[in-house]
């Protein structure tokens, strides 16, 4: 060590290799610069570029003779989208979406408050790992497990039966609108698919909220009178929501663009990812499905602006 | 404010976390059925004939191979860009940035079907043919963002004192990447690359965009799940899916249990 101390290497290389090397050192800006611009070129090609192929696309038309793409700008996609049938798929989905991301709130606020408050140790890191476990695991063998789960000759199904609750169950399944011939080709099994699939995305932000709660605020609280009940109520809660708020942007944003779940337990009857899918594949109208994906990404800009008000972004 | 929980909490807390993970356990338990044209219940017998079976399938090794190679070239490609990408914005501050940290986490905020038909879109205007890079195209730009939050969150807490100790003593900004800023990164990288790994591997609502006519272990079991051929070939199938996803997720999260940043908190 002490012989490099001795023999210091000049400050300034001469070879192009150095000279590039103390450019950079010297000049960070410039070396983010050289090193964001692979990753800012990929993503401005490939993801911008099809942003905005999709927007254009949406605005062309498809001749109604030849099937083909008419490459004129227009707005008769958008006009379809108007269509009384069309506006149904859009207000049966966001319903849902909506629905979905009430369900997941208030199953997901348990899980988040006990890892979050009650949770230490090697608890805590078990509940860590089993929210984040199903995050990432196959979304499709997730999805799968509920048609074995809700079919007519399921697990469901079994457990009515062995616990005397199959007239609730017919009960359920006999509702209009909601109910069907079995769970797993009506809404309430789309349903719940839909909050098993994305609660997890709601749990890690409530979570997050929760635990920057100071525990001093707490004692305040009840220091001051409060029951336990009134300081949920009144302290717990509000400085949580914006973690709620976190959360549903993503079961709300997920519901909304998926078309897998709702083809594979669930009625007929489409939702708007599904429409985006038919109309782009078998129907080959992309412009039809380029406008129909218009409106997801429409309604996630206002819910994203307004969660930005109640500060969710800082919950993230 | 007690210190315990009260029971009605740890009901529904352990209620929520058993509804997270029962279902998982039904598949394995369907892929030992002897059933074949229902999902009958409780099974009326168990087997490993199936397991079996479905070693012997062509079309599921075929689509498992495709699989594979999409994740691994995906991955790489998401490990340079997402690397490079975390290098520039970690601590220099400068116009843009801001922005290019909502383009790279824009690809996985915007649901996946806007991805996929945006992509879509792009191949029919360029009229770029579906093949195999198709697919990793898409997959490396949603993969990029995996790699960068792990790669990101680690550089933040690297102390920059240790870069500066390096070019001290003579290293020039190459040799200290290589032999200071590389090493400092390697278990985010490896589990930011796991994870992207499981994410690419996993994939199908970008993927039937983007994959034409050809099919991923995604791609066809979602085949098998609308139009079931073999039911018990794909709950096997199910499980062997389920059983990749999980290993290199609870393998990134003990490659960075210890530090601040555990992978895997944001998706």
């Amino acid at each position: 060590m002490t012989a490099t101390t001795a023999t210091s290497p000049p400050r300034t290389r001469t070879s192009l290799r150095g000279r590039v090397s103390d450019l950079l050192a010297s000049r960070p800006k410039l070396l983010a610069l050289v090193l964001v611009l692979p990753p800012l070129l990929w993503l401005g090609l490939v993801y911008i570029g099809s942003l905005l192929a999709l927007l254009l696309q949406s605005f062309y038309s498809i001749d109604e003779f030849t099937g083909l793409v008419v490459p004129e700008f227009g707005l008769s996609s958008y006009r379809e989208l108007l269509a009384p049938a069309n506006m149904d798929i859009i207000v049966r989905t966001v319903t849902m979406a909506a629905l979905v991301t009430l369900a997941s709130g208030v199953l997901a606020f348990p899980i988040a408050y006990y890892a979050a408050r009650y949770a230490k140790g090697r608890t805590k890191a078990a509940f860590y790992l089993l929210i984040m476990l199903p995050l990432w695991s196959s979304y499709l063998v997730r999805v799968y497990a509920w048609k074995l789960i809700l079919a007519k000759e399921g697990v469901l199904t079994w457990a009515a039966e062995e616990t005397g609750t199959l007239p609730l169950l017919d009960g359920i399944l006999g509702l209009p609108v909601i109910g069907g011939p079995s769970l797993s080709v009506s809404y309430i099994g789309t349903f719940i698919v839909f909050v098993y699939l994305w609660i997890p995305y709601m749990i890690l932000p409530i979570q997050a909220a929760l635990e920057r709660v100071p525990r001093s605020y707490l004692e305040a609280s009840a220091d001051l009178g409060a029951r336990p009940a009134e300081t949920f109520r009144t302290v717990v809660l509000p400085l949580a929501m914006p973690g709620v708020v976190a959360g549903s942007i993503f079961t709300f944003s997920l519901t909304l663009g998926d078309y897998i779940a709702p083809q594979i337990v669930g009625p007929s009857t489409y939702f708007l990812g599904q429409v985006v899918y038919v109309q782009q594949g078998t129907a080959g109208n992309i412009p039809l499905a380029a406008a129909f994906s218009v409106v997801p990404i429409a309604i996630m800009a206002v819910y994203l602006t307004v969660a930005k008000r109640m500060g969710a972004f800082d919950a993230l | 404010m007690s210190e315990r929980a009260s029971f009605l909490l740890k009901l529904m807390a352990g209620a929520g976390l058993l509804f997270l993970h029962l279902p998982l356990a039904f598949i394995v338990l369907y892929a030992f059925s002897t059933e074949e044209k229902s999902y009958q219940f409780p099974p009326p017998g168990y087997t490993t004939r199936w397991f079996a079976v479905a070693w012997e399938r062509q079309d599921i090794w075929a689509a498992l191979t495709l699989s594979v190679q999409v994740a691994l070239i995906a991955t790489a490609l998401a490990l340079v860009l997402g690397t490079l990408a975390a290098g520039a914005l970690a601590r220099t501050r400068f116009f843009g940035r801001e922005a290019i940290s909502l383009l790279i986490v824009l690809p996985i905020a915007l649901p996946g079907i806007v991805t996929g038909i945006s992509l879509r879109s792009a191949f029919a205007i360029a009229d770029i043919p579906f093949s195999f890079w198709t697919i990793v195209l898409g997959h490396a730009t949603f993969c990029i963002v995996v790699v960068y939050n792990n790669a990101v969150a680690r550089l933040r807490r690297t102390s920059p004192s240790l870069i500066e100790a390096s070019m001290d003593l003579g290293a020039d900004s190459f040799q200290t990447f290589r032999h200071v800023v590389l090493p400092n990164l390697a278990t985010s990288l490896l589990a930011g690359g796991m994870l992207a790994f499981a994410l690419s591997f996993d994939e199908v609502i970008v993927t039937t965009f983007t994959a034409g006519q050809q099919t991923t272990l995604p791609i066809w079991m979602l085949t098998e799940l609308i139009r079931p051929r073999q039911r018990p070939v794909t709950n096997v199938v199910a499980v062997f899916v389920m059983a990749v996803t999980f290993i290199p997720i609870l393998a990134a999260y003990y490659l960075t249990r210890d530090t601040a940043d555990v992978a895997g908190s944001g998706k």
